[in-house]
């Protein structure tokens, strides 16, 4: 059960998920809303890459552009998903099909709403697994519907199979849709807000079970969050989007312990900390996202930065291109100089906020 | 479960009993006396005392709760109506005699009342098969020229009335054309082809006016539930379109019909009145109407009575049927 399936990336041939320049556009009445606009990342098998964003970055958006769920009647995709050295964009739908729940699963938020409230989670679970192995009988899929039950951790999984989702608890539903999105022992797992609908306790015991069964499917995830607890908690690698763009991309480490983006720096000073001064003011972020449709010139994020007149007016006329950072694989979207990250992070290291 | 059902029979008999009530109070506030009207028109014939041996003979002169008893009683276990010579039996179930005509008005609700179920229930397959399907179908393309051509069409059908629409059915198919001959209503236990071959008219025309209804209500239910999580989860687990849509969003879409869908139904099994005169039917709503119009009491009463059993029932029906559909319900 461990062991990759069969049509799994090679070894050697990179990253199982390579993004490109993924840009993603609605039209919609009011305009050309653009979601994404020209990420790239990659995930290896076996890691897992943190997405952080406020609400509407861009986060969801591009996860689900991987497993091709937007309405391709309203939805312009350019750019390169590359899923085990082949691009999904462009493709059609029927060939994307077959990879979906197969080779990329998905998680969602809120496990309640993302349930059919009219059928047993058993028979649920059973269907993701027949679709995808046509010749299975449909005894064959309920005994591994309730073999996954019991691997995800609940308890008389042969009797729970036959309930419905309204029937369980909020962290055993969760741990029903991961039963469901493992069931083909996918190579891409993609985890959009897996805990914000659950309690903490219940929180914690959910992102054990993601990485127990990481390790033991080797597959790569993405994990989707606005909580830096849970990105410190679980992820390899870390992608800051804001304004459907990359801003910051580097390791867990270099993102979270010596962030180099001026958002990032925000993003962290509006969670508390368990070894600062108790006493200290958290820092939201001032102002809010920007709209999609109309975003401001420059680097998107001027209008909130307070050190965006430290750079001579380019801000606001130029987009910042993600370039290295000091560090090997840390990159950053931002026009001070390193020169002037270095200095304004280490006032902040000094106060202990981004103010 | 168990309790969920003894609880709505309950309520259902409780509200049967209150329309009895009332309709046997109705036999009491017309304005002419029951014996007046059985005597006949002519007022030569009818002098007071054979008004009064009416009366005797009908009960009329008892107390109104036993004769209420009494009517109650001949439902159920039947009754011998007057006394003497005169007496005559009605078997359960006894709904009186007509006083037009003196039938059992158990023989003329079980001559007219297959008329009407025949048309409601081949309408009724019509307009679901018809309007769910366009419903659906507009739904799933959205925006396009079929969907606007669908929602034009049910807008055109839910504001047109029945009494315009058959007349020009006839007119178009029967009159001018002389495509289908004017339909005579044959019993399906004697000719079966013929019986569907009548039913053609009335089914069509009801069935299509009230699709337009369900039409534009699955339309609606359909691309909401298109919208829902749980439809998302089922593409990501690489469902094809047609399990996606069938199995998932139309489980999802189709209860609230299905509740409209009982409860119209047992609304129009009390009667169709323009329909059944439109094309010539002798139903159970035509038959009511001409009985308000004579004040033939006991047929009024019977198919009073009868309609609100069927409304009832398919109350009942609904909430059964929601229950098995939604598993969520059960609890509550």
């Amino acid at each position: 059960m461990a062991a990759p399936t069969a049509s799994a990336a090679t070894p050697g041939d990179g990253p199982y998920l390579q993004v490109r320049d993924l840009r993603v556009r609605f039209r919609t009445e009011d305009g050309v809303v653009r979601a994404v606009d020209g990420v790239s990342f990659a995930v290896e098998r076996g890691r897992t890459l943190g997405i952080v964003g406020e609400s509407g970055s861009g986060k969801s958006v591009t996860s689900l552009a991987v497993l091709g769920l937007h309405d391709p009647r309203r939805t312009e995709i350019s750019g390169e998903i590359r899923v085990g050295g082949r691009n999904l964009v462009g493709l059609p739908d029927a060939e994307i099909r077959r990879l979906r729940g197969r080779e990329l699963a998905m998680i969602f938020q809120d496990p309640l709403s993302a349930l059919h409230p009219y059928y047993p989670v058993g028979r649920q679970i059973a269907e993701a697994y027949r679709v995808h192995h046509p010749g299975a009988s449909r005894h064959t899929a309920w005994r591994r519907a309730v073999e996954m039950l019991d691997r995800v951790g609940i308890p008389q999984p042969a009797r729970r199979a036959e309930q419905y989702p309204h029937e369980f608890s909020g962290g055993m539903r969760q741990r029903v849709m991961i039963a469901m999105a493992l069931v083909n022992d996918p190579a891409l797992l993609i985890a959009d807000e897996p805990t914000t609908a659950l309690d903490v306790t219940v929180q914690a015991q959910i992102l054990d079970l993601l990485a127990d069964l990481q390790q033991e499917f080797r597959s790569a995830i993405i994990l989707i969050t606005h909580d830096l607890g849970v990105v410190s908690q679980v992820a390899d690698d870390v992608l800051v989007m804001y304004a459907g763009r990359a801003v910051e991309h580097g390791s867990v480490e270099q993102v979270l312990r010596r962030p180099q983006h001026p958002y990032t720096w925000g993003l962290l000073s509006s969670v508390p900390s368990l070894h600062g001064d108790p006493d200290t003011d958290l820092l939201p972020i001032p102002g809010n996202p920007p709209s999609l449709i109309d975003l401001p010139t420059g680097c998107a994020f001027h209008p909130r930065c307070r050190y965006a007149d430290h750079t001579g007016g380019r801000s606001l006329r130029e987009v910042p291109e993600l370039r290295p950072a000091a560090e090997a694989g840390h990159l950053v979207a931002c026009h001070l100089s390193e020169e002037e990250r270095r200095r304004y992070a280490e006032e902040i290291a000094r106060v202990g906020v981004a103010r | 479960m168990l309790r969920f059902l003894v609880k709505k029979l309950l309520l259902a008999l409780t509200t049967l009993i209150a329309v009895s009530v009332v309709t046997f109070g109705l036999f009491f506030v017309v304005p002419r006396n029951p014996a007046e009207l059985m005597c006949g028109d002519s007022k030569n014939v009818c002098s007071p005392e054979r008004i009064e041996m009416i009366e005797r003979r009908m009960g009329l002169d008892k107390p109104i709760v036993t004769q209420y008893g009494d009517f109650m009683r001949g439902i159920f276990v039947g009754r011998t109506i007057g006394s003497g010579e005169t007496a005559r039996d009605c078997p359960a179930p006894c709904l009186g005699f007509s006083f037009r005509n003196d039938e059992p008005v158990t023989d003329i609700v079980a001559r007219t009342l297959p008329v009407t179920l025949s048309i409601v229930f081949g309408a009724a397959v019509v307009w679901l098969v018809l309007g769910v399907s366009i419903g659906m179908i507009s739904a799933l393309r959205r925006g396009t020229v079929l969907d606007r051509l669908a929602v034009g069409t049910s807008l055109v059908g839910a504001s047109m009335p029945i009494l315009l629409f058959g007349p020009l059915l006839l007119i178009g198919l029967v009159y001018e054309t002389g495509l289908l001959t004017y339909p005579r209503y044959t019993p399906i236990t004697e000719d079966p082809v013929a019986w569907a071959s009548a039913m053609v008219l009335p089914w069509f025309a009801l069935g299509f006016l009230n699709s337009a209804t369900y039409a534009r209500l699955s339309r609606a239910q359909m691309l909401e539930t298109l919208s829902e999580d749980f439809i998302r989860t089922a593409r990501a687990k690489g469902l094809p379109k047609l399990t996606v849509y069938g199995r998932h969003a139309l489980r999802a879409a189709i209860t609230p019909i299905i509740t409209i869908a009982g409860l119209d139904l047992g609304a129009y099994l009390g009667g169709t009145v323009i329909t059944e005169t439109v094309f010539g039917f002798t139903g159970l709503g035509k038959t009511a109407l001409n009985a308000a119009l004579n004040l033939d009491m006991p047929i009024v009463m019977a198919t009073v009575l009868l309609a609100a059993v069927f409304v009832v029932t398919a109350n009942v029906l609904v909430d059964v049927l929601y229950a098995v559909i939604d598993p969520r319900v059960r609890l509550g």
